[in-house]
């Protein structure tokens, strides 16, 4: 099938191929490959890898989509699933010629030299829509793993809920084992009709030579919801996301919670952008961040309210492990309009002794009670998230700083 | 011997908080301490428990036959000495039912959680389980929750030594007879010790300490029977008690 109409897309991205991104290092992707060898089955060692993001292969009652590099191995839906699709996106664009509409619409082509990349090299990516009024809270789960070293994946993915329906997506993206430094650009584009949500939980695990540069927009209509959860544990080269939610209908809600934990010498700079466009809609923001190692965390947060009776709110909470390590909390509030209602708090600091010396005094040694304070000062409970992956996310947490800072300065070992 | 201090110093930035403190608790004993505020009676509890900001300069711990001195918070507390703080912090994201598990020596995010063992420890002090057990941990609690969270996560270490730093502080009437009474059937039944230190006979009518020593400026300037001495403080005051007598050194 033509993919003409795709053209002007090509021809904007060429032009924004330099184009440097505001935020984060300007990577170099002429090292990445973008070609990968058709790949059938899912390896072993990918499918427990998937697991540390939450994805469940055995997990047959809702859909599941799996890319291992550039091939889609599996994308399904549980039979007893309604009203939901689930596919790969270049199956969608055949399929349906009215997702043209849809494509680059949440974000723009020419956004960065990344968007670009993405346009210009793309490597398949999922769809899922639900249809009109119906509610899928069983969370779909979507995989992008890369296995191949040297890797550039760039996924387009296209998620609309039409109206009345709610949908809840759990996306898990890592790297193999094979793959040391590899690359990866994933589109992601969110329509969130009216009275419609989406519960979107986003795990990330990379490698510590992966360069990361998610590119997100999501367009949410009158009475629509749209929340996002975000949750990075394990170290990584270089991250850089600032996503923007628009809030074009009356009463729309956007929500973005992040939980990182930050490590070795990862540099990460995270942020939203919430654009209150219209009468009583509301967003917030809640960054919760450790870091430790040589760690450098930005975490940018921009609410702008144009219209009346609108609310935004950015939190930012931090707790520094190691005088290495680094938090930056850059909050910005935008009142364009004499009723909107904007506020930001952010608190950063050290790990408080007398709650450390308190758990030890239950007989706790020193490390394993700082990895329960981390693991509480980050604990999700996140909306949407059902209670075994909670559990999931909370074990991880608990885990992730055990031996990481043995000999870190903890007075009375 | 359960415990014995000799001739403990304590400073902390320098300041001397502890001047010489002798004590001696045996076996299934329980011992009250008293005295007025800033006497030195939560130093000495904390000091015990090994918190590092408090620095012995002279003198020996000896808990069960070993020399525990300069040992480090959790290595006393798994050798069987507890501390019920006067003020515990609030910890948000850490549930009530994990901390005793912990306390317990279950890790609740690793392995397969016994639900049954951190009912049970929370139902010794009438809190109950499906209400407290994922509450977090002293968050929004009253005095008298939080102090029963501190035995909860006690009983669940199985401890040899309790130390109780006001139990009885900010508790109505009723909680003081359900910590008075679970500490009470938890010391018989596991021939426990304990250091109750308190500004009031109420918790001492139910714990029954033999001696009761009253501190001063920094050391123990006073022993006696529970018979003797209660009677003379009710009617006289630390200040005038501690006058007419001659310190027990």
């Amino acid at each position: 099938m033509s993919e003409s109409w795709r053209e002007k897309f090509k021809m904007k991205a060429m032009e924004a191929l330099t184009k440097r991104a505001p935020f984060g290092n300007d990577i170099d992707l002429s090292g990445f490959i973008g070609q990968a060898i058709s790949r059938g089955t899912i390896p072993e060692d990918a499918a427990n890898k998937a697991l540390e993001v939450g994805i469940e292969l055995t997990d047959k009652k809702s859909g599941i989509y799996f890319q291992l590099d550039h091939s889609v191995v599996l994308s399904q839906l549980a039979s007893k699933i309604k009203g939901l699709e689930l596919m790969p996106i270049d199956d969608a664009l055949s399929r349906y010629e009215w997702l043209r509409q849809y494509y680059w619409k949440a974000l723009s082509v020419e956004q960065d030299k990344y968007t670009a990349t993405a346009e210009l090299n793309r490597t398949k990516g999922y769809f899922i829509r639900a249809l009109a009024n119906e509610k899928v809270t069983q969370p779909v789960q979507a995989c992008l793993f890369i296995d191949s070293e040297g890797l550039l994946q760039a996924p387009h993915n296209i998620i609309i809920a039409e109206e009345g329906s709610e949908i809840n997506i759990v996306t898990g993206c890592t790297v193999g084992n094979r793959a040391k430094r590899a690359a990866h650009l994933g589109i992601t584009e969110f329509y969130v009709k009216k009275n419609a949500k989406v519960i979107f939980t986003m795990i990330h695990s990379w490698g510590e030579e992966t360069y990361v540069r998610p590119r997100t927009g999501a367009i949410v209509e009158e009475g629509g919801v749209f929340i996002s959860n975000y949750v990075l544990i394990k170290p990584v080269r270089d991250i850089q996301s600032y996503p923007t939610a628009y809030l074009l209908g009356k009463g729309a809600k956007a929500k973005f919670n992040s939980i990182i934990y930050a490590s070795k010498d990862s540099l990460i700079d995270l942020g939203n952008r919430i654009i209150l466009m219209e009468e009583g809609s509301s967003g917030e923001s809640v960054f919760k961040v450790v870091a430790t190692g040589t760690a450098r965390v930005y975490n940018r947060g921009q609410i702008i309210g144009q219209s009346r009776d609108t609310k935004g709110h950015l939190e930012c909470r931090g707790m520094i492990l190691c005088p290495t390590a680094s938090v930056i909390a850059i909050p910005e509030l935008i009142a364009e309009h004499s009723d909107t209602e904007l506020s930001h708090e952010a608190a950063i600091g050290k790990l408080q002794e007398e709650q450390l010396h308190y758990i030890m005094s239950r007989g706790i040694p020193p490390d394993e009670a700082i990895s329960i304070l981390v693991k509480g000062f980050l604990d999700p409970g996140l909306p949407g998230l059902p209670e075994s992956l909670q559990a999931e996310i909370r074990k991880r947490l608990f885990m992730v700083e055990r031996g990481l800072v043995k000999g870190s300065e903890v007075k009375g070992e | 011997m359960m415990l014995e201090v000799q001739d403990l110093h304590v400073s902390v930035e320098r300041k001397e908080l502890l001047r010489g403190v002798n004590l001696v608790v045996d076996e299934g004993e329980v011992v009250a301490i008293m005295g007025h505020n800033a006497s030195g009676k939560t130093t000495l509890a904390l000091t015990l428990a090994g918190f590092p900001q408090y620095n012995i300069t002279r003198g020996r711990i000896i808990f069960r036959g070993e020399d525990i001195t300069f040992k480090a918070i959790h290595e006393r507390a798994k050798a069987g000495l507890a501390i019920a703080f006067q003020s515990p912090p609030a910890i948000r994201g850490i549930k009530l039912g994990d901390m005793i598990a912990l306390a317990g020596g279950v890790n609740p995010w690793t392995y397969k959680l016994d639900t049954g063992f951190v009912e049970g420890v929370l139902r010794k002090v009438n809190l109950e389980p499906s209400l407290y057990r994922d509450r977090e941990l002293n968050v929004g609690f009253s005095g008298g929750e939080r102090k029963r969270s501190e035995l909860a996560q006690i009983f669940a270490m199985k401890p040899k030594l309790i130390i109780l730093d006001e139990i009885d502080s900010g508790v109505d009437i009723d909680s003081l007879r359900i910590l008075g009474g679970s500490l009470r059937e938890y010391i018989e039944a596991n021939r426990c010790s304990a250091i109750v230190i308190t500004h009031h006979r109420h918790i001492l009518q139910y714990l029954k300490p033999k001696k009761v020593h009253i501190m001063s400026n920094g050391k123990i300037v006073l022993s006696g029977t529970y018979e003797e001495l209660i009677p003379k403080i009710e009617s006289l005051g630390y200040e005038a008690l501690i006058k007419g007598a001659s310190p027990n050194e």
